[in-house]
């Protein structure tokens, strides 16, 4: 029941985004689609915009021109359908993992696995009791990302989730990620190390040319 | 909807107990306002009995302030208000659960501490039943009042000061009608209901106004 509640047909298309911030243009002229199954991977330098653009689909930030339409959603919202991993890991510290975890699975809906089974898999089971503000750096991000789990969402906005991983955990992300894929979910992640996802798209976004001059900084 | 209200609101009462959370320092804050005063006014009782409910009042006003700046920004800095929103329950509700969670944690203790507090400022019995009814139906309307000023200082990294001084005089009419009331119980001109009602209505016009301008702070907040 829980599994693909219509999101089999589910489908995201962004046309021609521009993103604005503080009267200057990030970027602009961001159009793609996204399938059920597919991932798409963010790339570009520092300050591109590649967060912001995760923004605007999250929902937090307002494009300054451009459509985003999630077809066949039924009466879910874009940000309903999504679930957000940022730079932040939006954990409360005094709290533990779990309690975090279940916090977050009463409160978005649609439950998938327990707080328990998700933190076993992305390896910190030992860690459930503990409250987060004793874990590690790399350890707080895996519990925001066992977050991706325990609620049933199509849609995963992840930026740069490797950062602060090591090369295991790092291998566990990409089997959850496939693995979402392969039950009809959808990845829009951003990064600059690579993911390794199977065909994943990639779109790079540069700055817009009115700012900053070319050439690549060291 | 109901579900993620309730999630939300055992969230943050649990955050408000545990180490850091903000449970008991409006209630100190309280009891320190109140236990000075009688020091540095003298031993007059006549002079305490005259003034302490607006002693009382004052203090619990300030009380509700002290912690109200971290009431959004704490979840703005953790990333949590990005999680909130992504519920499918509207902002409204998010920051009702929230609000109500702070009154329990903050507003609640006050008007229940008031008949201790009332012994030091030589309240009559009356006038401690009064304070417990004005604090209960009044400390509503100056958390949700503060709530506004909450959210759209949420970005800001010391926003307490501005908090306090966006909100205070918005908060003006519901110490007048408060104190009013509770002067009534204990002698007065006017029958206690007059101002009593008018208090409550106050606090629930904050109950409306500061839920839906603080989420419409939210959200213009990024």
């Amino acid at each position: 029941m829980q599994r693909g509640q219509g999101c089999e047909s589910l489908r995201l298309s962004v046309n021609n985004l521009a993103c604005e911030r503080g009267e200057r243009r990030i970027f602009q002229d961001v159009s793609f689609t996204l399938d059920p199954g597919e991932a798409l991977v963010i790339t570009g330098r520092n300050g591109a915009g590649k967060s912001s653009l995760l923004d605007i689909l999250a929902g937090r930030l307002h494009p300054a021109s451009g459509t985003i339409l999630l077809e066949e959603a039924g009466e879910r919202t874009l940000s309903e359908s999504l679930h957000y991993v940022g730079h932040r890991d939006a954990l409360k510290a005094a709290l533990t993992a779990e309690e975090n975890l279940s916090f977050a699975r009463d409160f978005l809906g649609n439950p998938a696995l327990k707080p328990r089974e998700a933190l076993e898999a992305v390896g910190l089971a030992h860690a459930a009791r503990l409250p987060v503000a004793y874990l590690s750096a790399g350890q707080r991000r895996r519990v925001a990302l066992a977050r991706l789990l325990v609620a049933h969402r199509p849609l995963w906005l992840l930026d740069e989730p490797t950062s602060a991983l090591d090369t295991a955990s790092q291998e566990n992300l990409r089997l959850l990620l496939e693995n979402h894929r392969e039950n009809g979910g959808m990845i829009v992640a951003t990064t600059h190390s690579p993911l390794f996802l199977r065909d994943a798209k990639e779109i790079r976004i540069e700055r817009s040319r009115s700012s900053a001059p070319t050439g690549e900084s060291a | 909807m109901i579900r993620s209200f309730r999630t939300l609101l055992i969230r943050d009462l649990k955050l408000a107990a545990r180490v850091g959370g903000s449970g008991v320092m409006g209630l100190i804050f309280f009891l320190m306002i109140v236990t000075l005063i009688p020091f540095a006014l003298g031993p007059d009782l006549n002079l305490l009995s005259r003034i302490g409910p607006a002693i009382l009042w004052v203090a619990a006003l300030l009380a509700t302030l002290i912690g109200l700046d971290r009431l959004f920004q704490a979840d703005q800095e953790d990333g949590s208000l990005d999680l909130l929103r992504l519920s499918h329950a509207p902002l409204e509700m998010v920051v009702l659960a929230k609000v109500v969670a702070y009154w329990l944690v903050t507003g609640l203790p006050l008007a229940v501490a008031a008949p201790l507090l009332g012994l030091l400022v030589a309240l009559s019995p009356e006038g401690m039943l009064a304070m417990v009814a004005t604090l209960l139906v009044g400390t509503p309307a100056l958390t949700f009042i503060g709530a506004v000023g909450a959210a759209l200082t949420s970005s800001l990294r010391r926003g307490g000061l501005i908090l306090a001084i966006l909100v205070v005089p918005f908060m003006i009419p519901t110490l007048i009608f408060g104190v009013s009331a509770a002067n009534a119980a204990v002698g007065g001109t006017i029958p206690f209901m007059t101002p009593f009602l008018i208090l409550a209505a106050l606090s629930l016009i904050a109950a409306v106004v500061g839920t839906v301008g603080a989420a419409a702070a939210l959200r213009s907040g990024e």
